[in-house]
């Protein structure tokens, strides 16, 4: 609302001219910021959204031609696209759902005043501070069927028979993954939710005590409610976030065994730069951003009519 | 330090209630928990029955009823804390404790939480002969190279965009949100063609530009936030005074734009030094690989006994960014950066 502010009388007359070097001023100032994202993300997105409808293969000078659908009917019959659009939701489903779960539980935690609420908070963050790669690597040696600290902690507690191959098993590898997944997730979640707590009305948590509400009446009426928005925008983001992630899965499994961790990325990735078709992999991508927005928009549509009633 | 992000954390805030707007707006909140309240106090009436005391005699009455299941619920609450940092730190110590351990111990068919005999070796040895130590230097390159080039595209942007009327700050909104929805691999292939037409496939300039572009629309959004939270009155003071709009810049907003200059060009920094897709399929030449694709690369190949410096590597990539967020810890609880850094 600064732009209100009461200007010098001097500054009246000429205001046209002004207005006019103000916006080559401004398209001046923008310049070095939209050309590179015109040129280094809009165009390759735009570009990439192309790719899919066409034969595009590595190598240099190789011709591409325009082939409308048949990357798409190739998918149909693709018994890998399937199984790992399966796992990819699977995937993006469990990790959101346990990481919203697990986070809100701890936002709710980190917002009472508790002793080691600092320590807590610091260490709720610490994964958030690490790099992908490296969120693999530890869990790899969290996992490792020797020197790991999962089998060598069963053994401890007398459990020897649960002893496994974490991440190579055919049975655990996926929720093997899912765990790191929401391991690594939750920490952002939790801070966004804390300052969604943090930004209810203490009054309306008052007014409720005063009425009698005891405390999972008032965490229902009052803090689910205001929290709604918060709630409705981070598991959106966590969902696609978790739809679209690649580095993580790649340094753990690479999608093995035997595909069982397969997910989109990792799939469409290996199609492009393993195979070399850039055309096929294109595609996939855009299939991933149709079902990922095709199922924001029910989630959404949902959220609105139940705010609504 | 009150300039610091005072202003940035309330439009954040700001930015949050707008877009809950589109589900419910904060009018239809309040009014909601309002009728939520009215319901809760009719339903304790009925099942008091004494509609006027009610209220009253919870408040007063059962003091020491109260007081212990407090105590019980507060009991469950410390139980429930120390569940959530048993899971989020031992991984971490584990970590910590196999980048101490020498080969010996790594082998040992029953492993230990403390290291029996710690060492240094694996830092060194991580640096030396795994080439770990040349990918840490090519990622500070990168990284320093994207913050700096970052900074010095953004801050003029940030400044249009905060200064003047402009749908353009819609629009770079719009567009980091948008963005999020595409996977990589839709961008990654014609990046890959357009820089080896201008001959930046698998170097480090052309890594750099992913990221400065990759960077710039948060960027932009969290520095326009610094530079609106400096008074515009300040500015046409100088004026007033005499000073041209270039000097008033230089003397009055860039000494106060300091922290937000440094906070995009720590974000630039950290998200450079943390990626790991891009650099995976543009870096094709061993000698440049990044830090994490060569961790990444180490993965594959490792042996029992070799986890030890695996670990310390890992353990070193991981200090940029937790220097980061140690600095930027207070600001994070505040949700304001809460979207800057994601994998």
């Amino acid at each position: 609302m600064t732009t209100l502010t009461v200007r010098p009388a001097v500054d009246r007359a000429p205001r046209r001219r002004r207005r006019r070097s103000d916006r080559a001023t401004v398209y001046l100032l923008l310049l070095p910021s939209l050309l590179p994202v015109l040129v280094l993300s809009v165009f390759p997105l735009l570009r990439g959204i192309y790719l899919g409808f066409t034969d595009a293969r590595a190598g240099r000078n190789v011709e591409i031609s325009f082939t409308g659908l048949a990357n798409y009917r190739e998918l149909l019959h693709d018994e890998l696209f399937w199984s790992s659009f399966r796992i990819g939701l699977l995937w993006a489903f469990s990790v959101t759902v346990l990481q919203f779960l697990l986070a809100l539980g701890l936002a709710l935690l980190l917002n009472q005043r508790l002793r080691f609420r600092g320590l807590a908070r610091v260490l709720a963050v610490v994964p958030w501070a690490m790099p992908p790669v490296v969120v693999g690597i530890l869990w790899r040696l969290v996992y490792h069927p020797d020197a790991g600290l999962l089998n060598e902690f069963l053994y401890r507690i007398g459990a020897d028979g649960l002893r496994t191959t974490w991440l190579g098993d055919f049975s655990t590898a996926l929720p093997a993954v899912i765990i790191v997944g929401v391991w690594a997730g939750m920490p952002q979640t939790t801070v966004v939710l804390l300052a969604g707590l943090q930004s209810v009305p203490r009054e309306l948590h008052e007014a409720a005590a005063v009425d009698g509400a005891d405390a999972w009446q008032r965490f229902r009426s009052v803090t689910l409610p205001s929290l709604m928005p918060v709630i409705v925008a981070i598991t959106s983001l966590d969902f696609i976030w978790n739809f679209n992630s690649f580095g993580l899965v790649y340094v753990l499994t690479a999608g093995g065994p035997g595909g069982r961790t397969m997910l989109p990325m990792l799939f469409a990735y290996e199609e492009a730069f393993r195979y070399g078709d850039y055309g096929y992999a294109a595609a996939l991508g855009n299939v991933m951003v149709v079902i990922v927005v095709a199922l924001l928009a029910v989630y959404l549509r949902r959220r609105l009519r139940e705010a609504n009633q | 330090m009150t300039t610091w992000g005072h202003d940035p954390t309330i439009r954040s805030g700001g930015a949050t209630s707008r877009s809950g707007d589109t589900t419910i707006g904060p009018g239809d909140v309040t009014a909601r928990s309002g009728d939520a309240t009215t319901r809760s106090r009719f339903g304790t009436t009925a099942r008091d029955g004494h509609p006027t005391t009610g209220p009253i005699r919870s408040g007063v009455g059962t003091g020491r009823a109260r007081k212990r299941r407090r105590g019980l619920g507060t009991g469950l609450q410390y139980l429930a804390l120390a569940a959530y940092l048993i899971f989020l730190a031992f991984p971490l110590v584990w970590l910590l404790s196999t980048s101490f351990k020498p080969p010996r111990e790594l082998v040992r068919l029953h492993p230990t939480l403390i290291p029996e005999s710690p060492t240094l070796a694996n830092f060194v040895q991580a640096f030396t002969e795994q080439e770990l130590g040349r990918a840490a230097w090519n990622s500070l390159q990168v990284s320093l190279a994207s913050a700096v080039l970052t900074v010095l595209v953004a801050t003029p942007a940030a400044y249009a965009l905060a200064r003047f009327r402009t749908r353009l700050g819609t629009v770079a909104l719009g567009w980091v949100l948008l963005s999020q929805l595409f996977p990589f691999v839709l961008l990654i292939i014609p990046i890959f063609l357009v820089l080896r037409q201008v001959g930046l496939a698998n170097t480090h300039a052309g890594l750099v530009l992913i990221y400065v572009v990759w960077a710039l629309p948060f960027a932009l959004w969290m520095l326009q936030g610094f530079v609106r939270s400096i008074p515009r009155e300040l500015e046409e003071a100088a004026s007033v005074d005499g000073a041209t709009r270039l000097q008033a810049l230089r003397r009055v907003v860039f000494p106060l734009l300091t922290p937000g200059l440094v906070a995009t060009a720590v974000f630039a920094f950290i998200s450079a030094w943390n990626e790991f897709f891009f650099a995976l399929v543009l870096i094709k030449t061993p000698e440049l690989a990044t830090l994490p694709v060569a961790l990444a690369r180490f993965v594959g190949i490792e042996g029992t006994a070799r986890l030890g410096p695996l670990a310390a590597g890992s353990l070193l990539a991981t200090l940029p960014s937790l220097v980061f967020f140690a600095i930027m810890q207070r600001r994070l609880a505040s949700g304001s950066l809460a979207g800057a850094v994601k994998g």
